[in-house]
């Protein structure tokens, strides 16, 4: 019988989701046979791999083995220097004087290019950097090539874009990226920058440089020409040569809020264009009448996706109090069936964290948050022994004051609170130094556009979360940065302001 | 427990549809391999109703079924066997004879199935001579007409009667999702009738399309689970049509584990509505124990 007709002492009804006693998955890793890693790699100056200068190196390893992968090449100012005379021949003698076409059909070739590697991409984009390889896959490669072929389009159309304004570009563009997203970041800032008729220097971080160099494969094969793209690899050091070299015209930065001011002070009076995309601390806000299932998948996809190294992370959630108790048993519910592991197994849902750094930061804001006074809620996922690992988190009961509410975590710790009417969710929601995203859940239309309007920030989903497009613009509100990337704001970023004469 | 109408509410949280696809699409994306896989693929089987319900189904048709239930696959040791064969009331009886002491139940369809448009006297009457002939499950229709014109309490109350008239055997309420149009209707109809008395709730008659199609039954698991974690109660779950090879038929169990535990990976809670699944469930078990794909001729009709 499947119904209990006795009316026996009735014990609190359970889901049980262990694999243990049950029917689990077998591992089902990616295979890496036909992945092709170098034990070393060069700077991409001038179209070609050299060693740095002074032929310093850095090792770049597997955070979920902490095995080392290869020994990449450290570029100091010299190195920096020389890509940035490369980027600049190439601006002034080749890529400036292309047709808009012919430039166009290069970004095109680049984005085809990606997508028959994407494979080869994605195994080494988690193998570097610690991501699931179902995210990899679905998620950061196909979206890279996404952003060439969008960009592509606008190569020729730049008098379209902004009509009457004589479109030109800037010049060279010296470009900083973080590790959380590797590839998507080169892609991010290389597309709109070639595009739309600049040539760049670009650094990817120093954990996460594999993804970019197999890139600059990509850019040498497909014929562009020596110069336009350049990669110079290494730690903040050679990131500051980039940002502060005097031949650099335009600064596109993404990382912390930290190195955001830094970098906006250090720029200040030199007159170059730059655009910031810094931290966040995103609210979901979830309403009484949202639909409940669907809210807590977007907040596991809010927070989980990328093991929580997402600026635009909805790393806070705000439940209206009729609903708290609900939505947060379906959340640990849902966080008992989360996978934690090896990031090349495909049912992998969280890999490992990027860096000891930052399971260090992560473990920090859990010590923290517990000290001041927030309830942890971990699920009981195993973990592996060798890597960086972090179990999905909850602090409940936590407060505005709270650090793990005001400051970025950037790990896969969800810090709840609970509102009780619409103006106050916004007003918690708005409440922080950042401004980046949010989302809000509920099954009223007309709620949603009225709420969303009122959070000051620059990205804002309704009823899902962490949805990406190259068409739509990405950016901040207040310590989140300024300017925008993707859509044409972010073409915009990458030309002359004036009008035409 | 909880099932008379006259306590039954007719409140259901809303669906999002996009989300419910979006996270069918995150299920999907699970890869189930080696010995997990050989584990769902006998844990199907034993969940199968295997079912025909033709108007020409004769008597020498069901206990050809019959034979098949018994008797899966000659050469394969240890298969379990499938947990009920489903036919139209008027064969209940063959089906009783031919699989008497096997632990294979007995289901009928009731209710004037497919379209359930029959005055309730004749229904109750149909439920009762099924139960009779020695149906161990009833698989009743909801009056979709009654439901989607809003009427509600006739729907609990006709669910509330068949149930009574089912006595002791076991009571699957189909909800003919392919007619019932949102998602919102489906978990409402799933709400009703798991408090109006239902044991199983089931999409489809397969007369129908689109049947048990993943977003539907994503919907009614979770209908389940929060009927349980309200009541405590455990009612069942019965996708029906459309699931024909073992690859839908594990994604749905990885469905089920996912959003209802290890509890409900049991042929007590959950079942298979197919005619054609459990042909290509033995021809993937051949495929895990030798290596290679046999043709579906060398698999018993």
């Amino acid at each position: 019988m499947t119904k209990s007709t006795q009316a026996a002492e009735p014990e609190t009804p359970k889901l049980r989701f262990g694999g243990h006693d049950g029917w689990g998955y077998a591992p089902a890793p990616e295979s890496t046979d036909h992945v092709e890693l170098r034990d070393r790699y060069g700077l991409f100056i001038d179209g070609e791999f050299v060693d740095a200068k002074d032929g310093r190196t850095f090792e770049t390893a597997n955070p979920a083995t902490e095995e080392k992968i290869a020994d990449v090449a450290l570029a100091s100012d010299a190195d920096v220097d020389r890509a940035v005379a490369a980027a600049r021949r190439a601006y002034d003698n080749v890529w400036s004087k292309l047709a808009p076409r012919e430039r166009g059909k290069y970004v095109y070739r680049i984005a085809r290019v990606l997508q028959e590697r994407s494979r080869e991409l994605a195994i080494t984009e988690s193998l570097d950097g610690g991501k699931p390889i179902r995210e990899s896959r679905d998620v950061d490669i196909p979206l890279a090539a996404a952003h060439f072929f969008y960009y592509a389009g606008w190569a020729d159309k730049l008098d379209y874009a902004f009509p009457g304004r004589g479109a030109r570009p800037l010049g060279v563009a010296g470009q900083v990226i973080p590790w959380n997203f590797p590839l998507l970041m080169a892609a991010w800032k290389i597309a709109p920058a070639i595009a739309a008729g600049n040539t760049v220097v670009l650094k990817p971080a120093e954990t996460t440089p594999l993804t970019a160099l197999k890139l600059a494969e990509i850019i040498r094969d497909a014929g562009v020409p020596p110069g336009v793209v350049n990669i110079v690899t290494g730690a903040g050091e050679t990131g500051a040569a980039v940002v502060q070299h005097e031949d650099v015209d335009k600064v596109a930065f993404t990382g912390s809020t930290e190195v955001g001011k830094l970098i906006r002070r250090a720029l200040a009076g030199s007159g170059k264009h730059y655009t910031l995309e810094l931290g966040g601390k995103a609210a979901n806000l979830v309403f009484e009448d949202a639909a409940v299932d669907q809210a807590v998948e977007g907040i596991v996809n809010g927070i989980f996706f990328n093991q929580g190294h997402v600026c635009c992370a909805g790393s806070r959630l705000l439940v209206q109090e009729s609903v708290a108790d609900e939505v947060i048993a379906k959340l640990k519910d849902r966080m008992e069936t989360l996978i934690v592991g090896n990031p090349l197994d495909k049912n992998t849902d969280i890999g490992a964290i990027n860096s000891r750094a930052q399971l260090d930061k992560i473990e920090e804001y859990l010590e923290i948050g517990e000290a001041e006074g927030a309830e942890p809620f971990q699920t009981s996922c195993p973990v592996p022994e060798r890597g960086y690992w972090c179990r999905p988190t909850l602090f409940l009961h936590a407060s505005q004051s709270h650090r793990v509410v005001q400051e970025e975590i950037f790990g896969p710790v969800l810090a709840v609170q609970t509102f009780r009417t619409v103006d106050e969710g916004i007003a918690m929601a708005n409440n922080t130094p950042y401004g980046l995203s949010g989302g809000v859940w509920s099954d009223k239309g007309a709620k949603a556009f009225r709420v969303t309007s009122r959070i000051r920030a620059g990205v804002l989903w309704a009823n899902t979360y962490n949805k990406f497009d190259p068409t739509a613009p990405f950016g901040g509100y207040k310590e989140s940065g300024i300017g925008r990337e993707g859509g044409l704001a972010g073409l915009h970023a990458y030309l002359q302001p004036e009008a035409a004469a | 427990m909880q099932s008379s109408t006259a306590t039954a509410s007719f409140e259901s949280p809303p669906i999002d549809a996009v989300g419910v696809e979006e996270r069918v699409a995150r299920l999907c994306s699970r890869s189930i391999k080696k010995d997990a896989k050989l584990r769902a693929l006998h844990l199907t089987l034993s969940m199968i109703d295997l079912t025909t319900l033709e108007g020409a189904d004769s008597e020498g048709k069901v206990r050809q079924l019959c034979a098949k239930a018994l008797q899966l696959h000659a050469a394969l040791p240890d298969l379990p066997h499938v947990a009920a064969v489903c036919v139209y009331p008027a064969l209940v009886g063959v089906a009783r004879r031919a699989l008497e002491g096997s632990g294979i139940n007995v289901a009928s369809v009731a209710t004037s199935f497919p379209a359930g448009q029959a005055p309730i006297e004749i229904k109750l009457l149909e439920v009762q001579k099924a139960v009779e002939a020695g149906a161990d499950e009833v698989d009743m229709v909801i009056s979709r007409g009654r439901f989607l014109a809003g009427d509600f309490t006739y729907t609990a109350d006709e669910i509330a009667s068949v149930k009574e008239a089912c006595g002791e055997a076991h009571l699957k309420v189909i909800l003919e999702t392919g007619e019932l149009g949102t998602l919102d209707a489906v978990r409402r109809a799933s709400d009703l009738a798991m408090r109006s008395g239902a044991d199983f709730i089931k999409t489809s008659t397969g007369k129908i399309k689109p049947a048990a199609t993943m977003p539907v039954v994503l919907v009614m698991l979770e209908a389940i689970r929060d009927h349980y974690l309200r009541t405590g109660e455990k009612i069942g779950m019965k996708p029906a049509g459309g699931i024909s090879t073992a690859k839908d038929a594990i994604r749905h169990l990885v469905m089920v584990r996912e959003t209802l535990g290890q509890d409900w990976l049991d042929p007590d809670l959950y079942r298979f509505g197919a005619s054609s699944l459990a042909n290509d469930v033995l021809r993937q078990i051949v495929k895990q124990r030798s290596g290679i794909y046999q043709s579906f001729d060398d698999f018993s009709m």
